[in-house]
């Protein structure tokens, strides 16, 4: 196994139940700093639920997550971008009838400070803050190439666009963390390579670890520095992509039938 | 089954279409422009009780307004503004009567009160969403009569007698009628109720309410508080509204419980939908239609107002879906296009 640095997230044996159904049964894993940790498994195997622990949406029954060794299990679901955890959603989840400039700038919404009274009487406060959203928000859509099209309205966009919008949006909060579920899903062959290419810069540049949820596994293996396989919410594997690849357990949950 | 992970927007691939035409721009700084003119020339040649009449309207624009900056921005729906209203009205009444507060004065004093109501009804009402919102602040506004008609209220609200508040004269020995006065220093907190709404609404506050309007989800993964949010544009909403009704006292000297049933709460919402739903402007299209059109309703047929006040509703509708907003986007592409 290659040498990973100190973690920065901690899965400790996280267990979730929907109604009978055991979507998590004892996940465990780290992810270290400016680590791109691939999280692999079929269809149903707790990939999204597991990010939905993390994002303080889903609560777990059991185990702790801990960040920079602090349990997150007590923080609202609002606090956790503040705290560093950014996010894109499986099938996209903008704010659909705001322009794609309105979009970046709620990302921002955790840095920045503001209130009610300030912001309506447009107070030197709120006037500063407005001019670093206006400024950073350009720069993001300058990084993801949508410059072009921060005025129009972000449900107006084709898919592969609004995916660029909405890593624009999680990349706003600067997150230490950031979580990808299915980035390459709908998108064509090159526009997937060119996202492998978009990752590594965004992890170089914004120094961040990334948790990359995909069943493109092309790119899962040639990006990932760590891959951990789940199946029916258990973890079944965990190492270097060319172990997991390797792995006789992993190849037979990927061939073996299942629900998938 | 339902994944929170899979909250996926509308995806419709088509065709890139500019949200905020910048084309339109200049067009809308000219009817601005020209509106504003009309609004502050037209007592000059409005009788007394017409120059009334446009105060009224410009007192329903406000409330309408409130419930839009509700609705279009957080998406919650109120049918009990006119409970809010309500509270403006009697603040300003009983402040007036007791005390010797200027009338300018009582409404910042209404919209304190207004704010404090709406932000506690509001942490209840996180509960609910969409239907069950709509019932709650019904319910709200259909208990306001009663609330106020209670014994132990009466010795300040008046009761069943309502309460009778002095006119304020024009100031400043200005040249202008009473009723003109009233109408200036109703237009004046028309406007400045505005620009706020309207910087509210461009500002992080602003966008947050927007966004957890189209995904709650989403905007609590970007860090917005959702439920803080919800309660606070309530609270902005109710203490607009609350200043509403303050100026409806002062406009009409007369505070009665039968002003604030249900009615003026289905009254405003009915406005704001004629006006187009998240277009602030709008406010001003939908409180004429609750205002003027029953009395033109009532000159084509005094038996038959109700229905012809129905009828034109029901055409707006089925013609303008989306209010006068829709009328105002299309003008303004037709105009800005160069
Ligand atoms: N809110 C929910 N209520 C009930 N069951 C749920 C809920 N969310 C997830 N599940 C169930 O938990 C299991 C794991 O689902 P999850 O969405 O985490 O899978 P996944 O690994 O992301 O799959 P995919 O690759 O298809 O996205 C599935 O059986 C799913 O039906
Ligand atoms: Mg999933």
């Amino acid at each position: 196994m290659t040498h990973r640095s100190e973690t920065v997230l901690d899965v400790q044996d996280v267990h979730v139940e929907f109604s009978g159904i055991i979507a998590l049964d004892g996940v465990s894993f780290g992810i270290a700093q400016d680590e791109i940790l691939g999280l692999i498994g079929p269809n149903g195997a707790g990939k999204t639920t597991l990010f939905n622990c993390l994002s303080r949406l889903y609560h777990p029954s059991r185990g702790d997550i801990l960040l920079g060794g602090t349990s997150i299990l007590q923080w609202p679901a609002h606090q956790i971008a503040r705290a560093g955890i950014g996010r894109t959603f499986q099938n996209v989840a903008l704010f659909g009838d705001l322009t794609v400039r309105d979009n970046i700038s709620v990302g921002m919404h955790a840095l920045t400070r503001g209130n009610l009274v300030s912001d309506a009487l447009r107070l030197p406060m709120s006037r500063r803050t407005e001019a670093r959203i206006r400024t950073e928000t350009e720069e993001l859509a300058e990084l993801l190439e949508i410059a072009d099209v921060l005025e129009v309205t972000a449900a107006n966009l084709p898919f592969g666009t609004q995916k660029r919008v909405e890593l624009a949006r999680a990349l706003a909060s600067k997150p230490r963390i950031l979580l990808m579920d299915e980035p390459a899903g709908g998108l064509n062959q090159e526009e997937v390579f060119l996202l492998g290419e978009l990752m590594k810069r965004v992890r170089t540049e914004f120094k961040t670890s990334i948790l990359l949820v995909e069943h493109h596994m092309g790119l899962v293996m040639s990006i990932a520095d760590h891959v951990v396989a789940l199946n029916f919410g258990k973890k079944l594997a965990e190492g270097t992509p060319a172990e997991i690849q390797a792995h006789p357990q992993v190849i037979e949950a990927y061939l073996g039938g299942g629900d998938a | 089954m339902m994944d929170i992970g899979n909250t996926s927007t509308r995806t419709d691939p088509s065709a890139a279409i500019p949200a905020r035409p910048g084309i339109g721009a200049r067009f809308n700084v000219i009817v601005t422009i020209v509106l504003l003119l009309v609004l502050v020339f037209a007592p000059a040649f409005a009788k007394n009780f017409f120059v009334f009449q446009m105060t009224l309207w410009l007192i329903y624009a406000i409330a309408i307004l409130a419930l839009n900056l509700l609705t279009g921005s957080s998406g919650q729906v109120s049918l009990g503004h006119s409970a809010f209203y309500a509270i403006g009205a009697y603040t300003a009444a009983i402040l007036l009567n007791e005390t010797g507060l200027n009338y300018v004065l009582t409404l910042p004093v209404a919209a304190l009160f207004g704010f404090v109501a709406g932000f506690l009804f509001g942490f209840p009402a996180l509960r609910l969403t969409g239907v069950a919102l709509a019932m709650a602040t019904f319910a709200l506004a259909v208990a306001t009569p009663a609330i106020i008609k209670l014994h132990v209220f009466e010795e300040w609200t008046g009761g069943v007698q309502g309460l009778f508040v002095d006119k304020p004269r024009a100031p400043f020995g200005l040249p202008i009628s009473d009723d003109a006065w009233l109408y200036y220093l109703t237009l004046a907190v028309g406007v400045l109720v505005f620009l706020f709404g309207l910087s509210l609404l461009n500002s992080r506050t602003g966008r947050a309410c927007l966004a957890l309007r189209d995904n709650p989800i989403a905007a609590s993964a970007m860090g917005v508080n959702v439920a803080l949010y919800k309660t606070l544009i309530f609270g902005v909403s109710a203490a607009i509204a609350s200043i509403a009704g303050a100026l409806s006292a002062i406009a009409i000297q007369f505070v009665a419980v039968d002003s604030f049933t249900f009615h003026l709460a289905i009254l405003l919402f009915v406005g704001m939908v004629v006006g187009g739903i998240g277009w602030l402007p709008g406010s001003l299209v939908g409180a004429a239609f609750v205002v003027f059109v029953p009395n033109i309703a009532d000159g084509i047929s005094q038996g038959l107002s109700g229905a012809v006040f129905g009828g034109l509703l029901l055409l707006v509708i089925f013609v303008l879906p989306n209010g006068a907003k829709q009328i105002a986007t299309w003008l303004s592409a037709q105009f800005g296009a160069k």
